[in-house]
């Protein structure tokens, strides 16, 4: 069982083993009807202190025009694979901060554009974390990481909100409850989001600046699920606080860190000979003018009777995929286009406002 | 405690429900049981630390109603922290609110514009409800705590507000806001902190006072809470306590030398001023430091949030490793500021006075339950009336607050520096032989200890220094003699060392020359803390150092030159803690780590100098 080797591996420390023989006791159902857990829940500030230290900080993209160039992450691998909000701080490879101070350049590996999901991955070991991939496909529904997590329940936010932390200083911890479980999609155009599915409402202030990519716990430090960004009604001016369910993010997690999905990086395949490779004209896409280093890969025009307009792309849609690949500007583009051969199908995946669609390329 | 009421009230009306086909008594019963113990001990826990906590919260008003705050009480005599941008406004008079429903005067005591705190005094009572100051270094992140205080000014029935939270950072360093403010070593909290809470208390879930609330992120979603607010931890504010005491304006500490972060971990010395104690000490470029005032860094930040709660001129310990070797260094710590650059920072930081609103009619200023003012010491005279100092509110402050107030360049309230000093000669007057007249002339025989002992006669009066060491002697009969003593670093510095003490005791610290009362300071880095008198005469700065329960003067500092180290002379005592010091067993004068003269003393006498020949 994962969660056990789990517990030999990354938790030396005794109070820790009794964490995790506590959860261990919380998640396994069938324990539950026994009233002879031998351990003490541990104490609230031990909890926090494990959890602190599964969140980091991550600097990238930003400090201009009110965006903030930082975020938070949460460890979901032992080998370093981090999971946190897309977002423009990732338009640059990202600096993450571990809770112990130490520094890494990162690499994004993982984009779910739909879940507004990033996994990145910093090269260490032995990193405490959070379990939550390590369920995926697993039978029953009992002891998900999201178990617990009903409206009512007493919640903890862990996130470097304001960038009050550097270097080894503990992120924020913030108590609340879960105030509903609600879907996002019904409230489409009013939140400026991509996502659309389940969110627990929060009746704490949690989505701060810098809060995104943080974690929600319980009192017991599960992960129940991940700070989403700032969202505000664009009609009342109300900010939501919220959380995303763990469970939402497990499969597309768990796929990731155990390679069952390619990774996203910029692949070093050879680029084939323009007459053999597809290209963006080729497939009917104008991009418009490319005059930055990364500019970005926004659709100008498409042309009549291509395979783009086949697949319903339009003018002003933004590429955020192209073959299972995240496209950072658009010479990147070109160049991946450039490695595929012009008689295979390509998939990909665009933001059309708050919408993310992914389209199958056909050549003719 | 609402949420902790919710469920009870629910089952309750659950068993109602219930009751119609069974009894009340049954209902009860389900209710009870419904409700586990733990949960209605947890929520008797609540209510009884926040009714503890309660009557020491202060709401400050400034008079005129130009804005105000919130305090917290921290002795029956009526002492209260609040922030400086709360006090600052107001001046040194202004209104307080107790949730006994009582409004009371209160006069500044003193500030300390960098910490964002200010020290005040309610008047009129000697048995205010004090809070208990817990020990803010034992706090993590996790913890329950509670904000009370006047958010938004709304306390106007005296009644404050409750706010619970948990505390989400410990030992938080945040960056100086404009020029002054610089919130160190202080606590995060996500219990709601308003406008109008600045300067109320942050208490642990038992109701005893950790930090005294002051800042909050506020962003692009206007001035109200977002969960993150900070307070001053309120072992800093004990640091500054015997300072905020003084009546004066204080400064923080700066070590003379800057520290930057190792890549490859540690914290070094990234640059040291040759004119800073620490140089002197022997701290230099590279350094790696490990331990500050007893805590352990590791970051440049760590440094610097130890070093910002701390009070410019206090001596501590530091340790720091060149190479493998460990060295541990006593050093003094230097003010961030110049003495008239704080003042001149701290003007410009004041938000400008507010427009005096016109005088309301006669009677409608007197709030019911006002303390009656004591008897005014003298009638004021009507052509004098124009010239009486004024509130905020441009009406004339109550007598009683004015008993309490005496301006002076350079102090916040003198008042309360001058009390300190005649308490302080009182205290050391008492631990001398009683003279039937002054002034006083000190004989003190004595050996000097080491390899070869030599017998040592000092005589100090108003007339001579005299000295003999073994066949040496040594007579200072002028200033300039006195000040090259302690210039050249000379064991002939006791003489005027002993001098200042012996003066200081028969003149008085008024007629000595300009002293005043510096507030508490450890004694070679250790507690407790002790009570510190500067004074400056014949071109020497003296500091007397006065231990808080015996008032036996330990130590007797002289400067010449602040670049330089000051002689220092240590008194040592044979009695044991909490007996009369009595006669002086040990004298021994250092210059930084040197100890350049130390004597055992064989005998100390005090005669009148008239009757000496």
């Amino acid at each position: 069982m994962a969660n056990r080797k789990w517990n030999r591996r990354v938790l030396p420390h005794p109070s820790l083993l009794t964490l995790a023989a506590w959860l261990l006791v919380l998640s396994g159902g069938f324990l539950l009807d026994s009233p002879t857990a031998a351990a003490q829940p541990p104490s609230r500030a031990t909890v926090v202190r494990e959890v602190q230290a599964r969140v980091v900080k991550i600097y990238g993209a930003g400090g201009m025009a009110g965006l903030e160039a930082y975020q938070s992450g949460c460890i979901v691998s032992p080998q370093g694979h981090i999971a946190t909000v897309w977002s423009y701080v990732l338009d640059v490879d990202p600096i993450v901060v571990l809770d112990d101070g130490r520094r890494f350049e990162a690499e994004i590996v993982g984009f779910e554009p739909s879940l507004e999901l990033a996994v990145l991955k910093i090269d260490a070991d032995s990193l405490p974390y959070f379990p939550v991939g390590e369920r995926s496909g697993a039978a029953g529904g009992s002891g998900d990481a999201g178990s617990g997590a009903v409206p009512g329940a007493q919640v903890l936010a862990v996130s470097n909100l304001f960038s009050i932390a550097a270097g080894n200083e503990p992120a924020s911890v913030m108590h609340g409850y879960i105030a509903s479980e609600a879907n996002l999609e019904a409230r489409r155009g009013t939140f400026r989001t991509a996502y659309s599915g389940p969110v627990y409402v929060l009746d704490l202030v949690a989505n701060n600046p810098g809060a995104a990519g943080g974690a929600l716990v319980g009192l017991d430090g599960n992960l129940l699920g991940m700070l989403g960004k700032e969202l505000r009604d664009e009609r009342t001016g109300v900010w939501l606080n919220y959380a995303i369910p763990a469970g939402t993010l497990r499969g597309v997690i768990g796929d990731i860190v155990a390679g069952r999905t390619p990774s996203v990086a910029e692949s070093t395949a050879e680029p084939l000979p323009a007459n053999q490779a597809h290209s963006a004209s080729g497939l009917g896409i104008v991009m418009i003018p490319n005059v930055l280093e990364k500019t970005p890969p926004f659709i100008d025009a498409v042309e009549e009777n291509s395979p783009a307009a086949a697949a319903g792309l339009q003018p002003d849609d933004l590429i955020l995929l192209a073959a299972g690949q995240r496209i950072e500007g658009q010479s990147a583009l070109n160049e991946l286009l450039r490695t595929k051969d012009r008689r295979d199908p390509v998939s990909v995946t665009v933001q059309r406002g708050s919408q993310v669609v992914t389209v199958t390329l056909r050549p003719r | 405690m609402f949420r902790c009421w919710l469920p009870t009230l629910l089952l309750a009306s659950a068993a109602t429900i219930l009751g119609l086909s069974g009894s009340a008594r049954a209902a009860d019963q389900a209710a009870d049981a419904a409700v586990p113990s733990q949960v209605l001990a947890a929520e008797q826990e609540r209510i009884q630390a926040i009714e503890r906590a309660v009557p020491t919260a202060v709401s400050v008003f400034v008079p005129g109603g130009a804005g105000g705050g919130s305090g917290v009480l921290i002795s029956p005599d009526g002492y209260a922290l609040t922030n400086f941008h709360v006090s600052s406004p107001a001046g040194s008079y202004m209104r307080c609110g107790l949730s006994d429903g009582n409004v009371y005067d209160a006069v500044i005591v003193g500030i300390d514009p960098v910490g964002d705190l200010a020290l005040i005094r309610l008047l009129g009572r000697d048995d205010f409800p004090a809070a208990e100051l817990a020990d803010s270094d034992q706090l993590q992140a996790g913890d329950w705590c509670f904000v009370v205080g006047n958010p938004f000014l709304l306390s106007t029935n005296l009644q404050p507000s409750v706010t619970w939270g948990m505390l989400s950072g410990v030992h938080r360093y945040q960056y100086p806001s404009g020029t002054l403010l610089e919130y160190a070593d202080c606590l995060q909290t996500d219990a709601a902190i308003n406008p109008g809470n600045s300067g109320g208390p942050l208490y642990d879930a038992s109701g005893r006072l950790i930090g005294i609330v002051g800042r909050a992120s506020f962003e692009k979603r206007g001035r109200v809470n977002v969960g993150v607010g900070y307070a001053i931890s309120i072992n800093q504010a004990k640091n500054f306590l015997g300072y905020l005491k003084s009546g004066r304006i204080v400064d923080h500490a700066t070590l003379g030398a800057t520290v930057a972060t190792d890549p490859d971990g540690g914290v070094r010395v990234s640059n040291i001023l040759e004119s800073s104690d620490a140089y002197r000490r022997g701290l230099r470029y590279n350094d790696e430091i490990v331990e500050v005032h007893g805590r352990a860094v590791q970051t440049a930040n760590d440094v610097q949030n130890i070093l910002g709660t701390l009070p410019k001129g206090w001596r501590i310990r530091l340790a720091y490793l060149r190479g493998s070797e460990r060295r541990e260094i006593l050093v003094r710590l230097a003010g961030v500021h110049g003495e008239d650059e704080l003042i001149e920072k701290m003007a410009g930081a004041l938000p400008p006075p507010p427009p005096a609103p016109p005088a309301p009619r006669e009677g409608e200023d007197e709030a019911p339950g006002e303390p009656a003012p004591p008897e005014a010491e003298e009638p004021q005279e009507d052509g004098k009336e124009a010239d009486a100092p004024k509130g905020a509110d441009g009406k004339p402050i109550p007598e009683a607050a004015l008993a309490q107030l005496e301006e002076r360049a350079g102090f916040a309230n003198y008042h309360f520096n001058d009390q300190h000093q005649q308490r302080l000669i009182e205290q050391l007057r008492r631990t001398v032989p009683e003279v039937s007249q002054r002034p006083t002339a000190w004989t003190i025989r004595g050996t000097t200890t080491g390899a070869t002992p030599a017998p040592v006669v000092i005589q100090v009066s108003d007339n001579q220094l005299r000295m003999t060491v073994g066949d040496q002697e040594v007579v200072q009969d002028s200033v300039a003699a006195r000040f090259e003593a302690v210039d050249q670093r000379s064991a002939a510095a006791l003489l005027p060392a002993l001098e200042a003490w012996r003066r200081l005791l028969d003149v008085g610290p008024r007629r000595f020359g300009d002293v005043f009362y510096l507030g508490t300071a450890p004694l070679l880095g250790e507690l407790p803390l002790r009570d510190v008198l500067v004074g400056t005469a014949g071109e020497l700065e003296a500091r007397w150092m006065v231990h808080p329960e015996s008032g036996a003067a330990e130590a007797v500092e002289l400067t010449a030159d602040r670049a330089r180290d000051p002689a220092e002379l240590l008194i040592h005592y044979a009695s044991a803690e909490g007996e009369a010091p009595g006669t002086p067993a040990r004298l021994e004068l250092r210059y930084g780590s040197d100890v350049v003269l130390d004597l055992k003393i064989d005998s100390w006498t005090t005669d009148s100098e008239a009757g000496q020949s």
